[in-house]
């Protein structure tokens, strides 16, 4: 490298180089401050797609019009699904934490390439922006939901093109950014360390790199088919001109439902991390983690289709994708048995990480048994679109992947800014979040126990004790993310320094200063045949 | 060779881009793979119509088009070759080739097309709506999809290969560092490799 000694010691934020400023960070093609413009740029969309989750609550806290009216209802949820799906659990902890860690945990300076890894996140940007203008331009906020289902989307009148283009680019973003990771796994490891001794936050990312690689370029055709119907009337998904509306959501469930593991592995690979971290002691079943993140990464191509049991599919179908989606379940069990097992006669340090980790555990299993309520066949036709699968979904994406983003902030937070939050602000910021969870999210279960559809603005007499207490859990919900927010932001800038290695972790980004410095490691580390990432004595 | 005491992270990994461009090739088959699926699940619902609708595709540009993208991969193959071999005026005129025969395609394509607009067959035309099946409208909606999509990569393989080019004059591109020519003869392959498919489908299954 040309790097001269003296130039490393400055660590990444405050290393001045060819440009200063605001440019110096957003034409840097350093790892760490790509992964805190994405982390930047993603807190702020959440908040956005918090505040509309926010205004649905509240427009469900009495039955008929509370605050908006079913046109305008229609657009809230689909934006607000649009931006947390596509925007933040998608990217979120592989273009994060990812970005920031995954090259040090490995022994690397950066990324393999460093230029398109900065292309990625100004592809995410005006992904973003797209999306964004189709909400104030033109004629209406797109109403179809997320998902985009001919042939309403392109009969609607709303504005719905810049929306699905913005899709498309964001998922172009996710493309190149596994790409860049599976080069960089692949080329980048430092000597000595083999695969077997790979971080299990690195093995996830691998396997969530090969999903973003193959399923997104799916569900780029496809969205690309739904705007060339909306400008031309091809006919390819129009039944009036002999195509094939069903045809649509399989393709689209081919590329979202793998998309849920893009969301979900990493985040179960950051607590891998954490939890034998704070259990100080070797993670039960490595091996084991690893075989069930690419089970996972492999069999999650192949349930698609438990989206759409009641869209018209062969018995034969329904059986197939029933069974598997039983399967998937499998290896997902096994890692909460491995994390459990972590724990067991471990020297465990109760701090706010390992609080978010032990309530990811809990949040998690609840989402993914109430997925085999929704796997099974004769269940799903009961519970189908009702708001069982939105507490199924909030619980598994919200709680999986969310619950995991928190820890791994409250966990790295201290490597990436070099500074310590208030652990008792964090704490109480968890337990306000945690209780807001489940009062948000429980009642969803019940009511569409009960026959409450979703995506609905109005509702029966008798839903109105069970959307009461979801709309009061949104708000102690918000007051927790205020909380931790507020705390997070205020001691990145002002809380005390701290040393490099606070929770006594054994992964390489532990034994790097904090803030790492510009490239990292003054040398390339060398990993010794019986070091490993989660050696603890 | 100058020294710069630049610190962006300048290393050079000819394994590294190869690997890079292999995996972006994979999303590409994924991309038209969604689309052969589609053509395949229609042509099976409406084998008659797609039997009548292929009729109307002039076999002997469709032809000529082959030869010439697969000319154009032989030549930009020996471009690479030549490279090795440190022959820089080879590797130019080779990929001038490839760049003209690409752009030949191009100027068929664009007559083919030209020829069915005139016939008033495009995508959502009110003549193939009055006209034709619906298994004959998805043929000309699938057609017009995929074959435009291919013509889309033409033009992102041309533009990758002009760079390359520019490179190989510079002298950026050489024999040590081959491998953004070699990765704009990869793409160009499988550019060619999807018409190789599409040729059939459309022209030929009738």
């Amino acid at each position: 490298m040309h790097t001269t000694h003296a130039e490393n010691e400055a660590n990444y934020l405050k290393y001045k180089g060819k440009y200063k400023g605001l440019l110096g960070w957003i034409l840097s093609t350093d790892h760490k401050r790509i992964g805190l413009l994405y982390l930047y740029s993603i807190g702020t969309m959440f908040i956005v797609g918090a505040l509309l989750g926010l205004a649905m609550k509240f427009e469900l806290l009495a039955p008929g019009k509370t605050i908006m009216n079913a046109q305008t209802y229609n657009a809230t949820f689909t934006v607000h699904g649009v931006i947390m799906i596509f925007m933040i659990v998608v990217p979120g902890l592989p273009a994060v934490f990812g970005n920031f860690l995954m090259p040090i945990m490995i022994g690397a300076k950066d990324v393999a390439f460093p230029k398109l890894n900065l292309l990625s996140w100004y592809l995410y940007v005006a992904g973003v922006f797209l999306v964004l203008s189709a909400l104030l331009f033109g004629s209406g906020t797109p109403d179809t939901g997320w998902t985009f289902y001919a042939p309403y989307s392109f009969k609607t009148g709303t504005n719905l093109l810049p929306a699905v283009f913005g899709a498309f680019v964001l998922g172009f973003s996710s493309i190149l950014t596994g790409l860049n990771f599976l080069v960089t796994i692949h080329r980048l490891r430092c000597p000595g360390l083999k695969w077997t001794k790979l971080p299990l936050f690195v093995w996830t990312l691998y396997g969530t790199a090969w999903i973003q690689l193959l399923a997104t370029p799916v569900v780029g055709i496809t969205l690309v088919l739904i705007a060339l119907e909306r400008v031309f009337g091809v006919g390819i998904f129009d039944p009036a001109l002999g195509g094939d509306p069903i045809l649509y959501q399989h393709l689209f469930w081919i590329y979202s439902h793998p998309a849920v593991y893009i969301m979900i592995l990493p985040a179960m690979g950051a607590i891998s991390e954490i939890i034998p971290t704070f259990s100080q002691k070797h993670v039960f079943g490595y091996k084991a983690i690893i075989a069930s993140t690419m089970a996972i990464a492999f069999v999650g191509w192949l349930v698609w289709g438990h989206h759409m049991y009641t869209a018209g599919m062969s018995g034969t179908a329904q059986y197939y994708f029933s069974l598997l989606t039983f399967i998937v379940a499998i290896p997902s069990a096994i890692k909460v048995f491995n994390w459990i097992s972590t724990m067991y006669k471990g020297s465990i340090n109760i701090q706010t990480p390992f609080y978010w980790a032990v309530s990811f555990i809990f949040v998690f299993m609840i989402g993914g048994l109430s997925g085999l309520v929704l796997g099974a066949l004769s269940t799903n036709v009961y519970v189908h679109d009702t708001a069982f699968v939105v507490g199924h979904f909030h619980y598994i994406v919200f709680g999986g992947t969310g619950f995991s983003f928190f820890a791994a902030i409250h966990y790295w937070f201290p490597k990436i800014f070099g500074r310590m939050y208030d652990k008792a602000w964090a704490n109480i910021g968890w337990l306000v979040f945690f209780i807001g969870f489940l009062a948000l999210y429980t009642p969803m279960f019940y009511l569409g126990l009960m026959g409450m559809p979703r995506r609905y603005y109005d509702y029966l007499e008798e839903f109105h004790g069970g959307n009461i207490l979801s709309t009061f859990g949104s708000w102690i919900l918000a007051t927790g993310l205020i909380i931790i927010i507020t705390n997070l932001v205020r001691s990145a800038r002002k809380g005390p320094k701290t040393e490099s290695n606070p929770w006594h972790g054994k992964t390489l980004e532990w034994s790097v200063p904090s803030p790492p410095p510009l490239e990292n490691f003054d040398e390339i580390p060398v990993i010794a045949e019986d070091d490993g990432p989660y050696n603890y004595k | 060779m100058e020294k710069t005491t630049q610190i962006t992270h300048d290393h050079y990994d000819a394994e590294a881009s190869k690997i890079g461009m292999w995996l972006f090739i994979f999303t590409e088959l994924l991309l038209f793979g969604v689309l052969f699926i589609i053509y395949a699940v229609y042509r099976y619902m409406n084998s008659d119509a797609f039997h009548l609708a292929a009729e109307e595709l002039d076999r002997f540009i469709g032809t000529l088009n082959t030869v010439l993208l697969l000319i154009s991969s032989m030549t930009i193959a020996m471009a690479t070759t030549a490279l090795q071999k440190k022959n820089k005026k080879l590797t130019l005129l080779l990929s001038s080739v490839t760049v003209l025969l690409g752009i030949l395609f191009l100027v068929n394509k664009y007559f083919e097309w030209g020829l069915k607009f005139s016939h008033g067959i495009w995508p959502g035309s009110e003549h193939m709506i009055e006209t034709m099946s619906q298994g004959e409208i998805l043929f000309f909606g699938l057609y017009f999809i995929m074959t435009g999509l291919h013509a889309l990569h033409i033009i992102i393989g041309l533009v990758i290969i002009g760079f390359a080019m520019v490179g190989v004059n510079k002298g950026k591109v050489n024999s040590n560092r081959p491998s953004l020519l070699e990765n704009a003869g990869l793409y160009w392959h499988l550019v060619d490799l999807i018409w190789i498919f599409l040729f059939p489908l459309f022209y030929l299954i009738t």
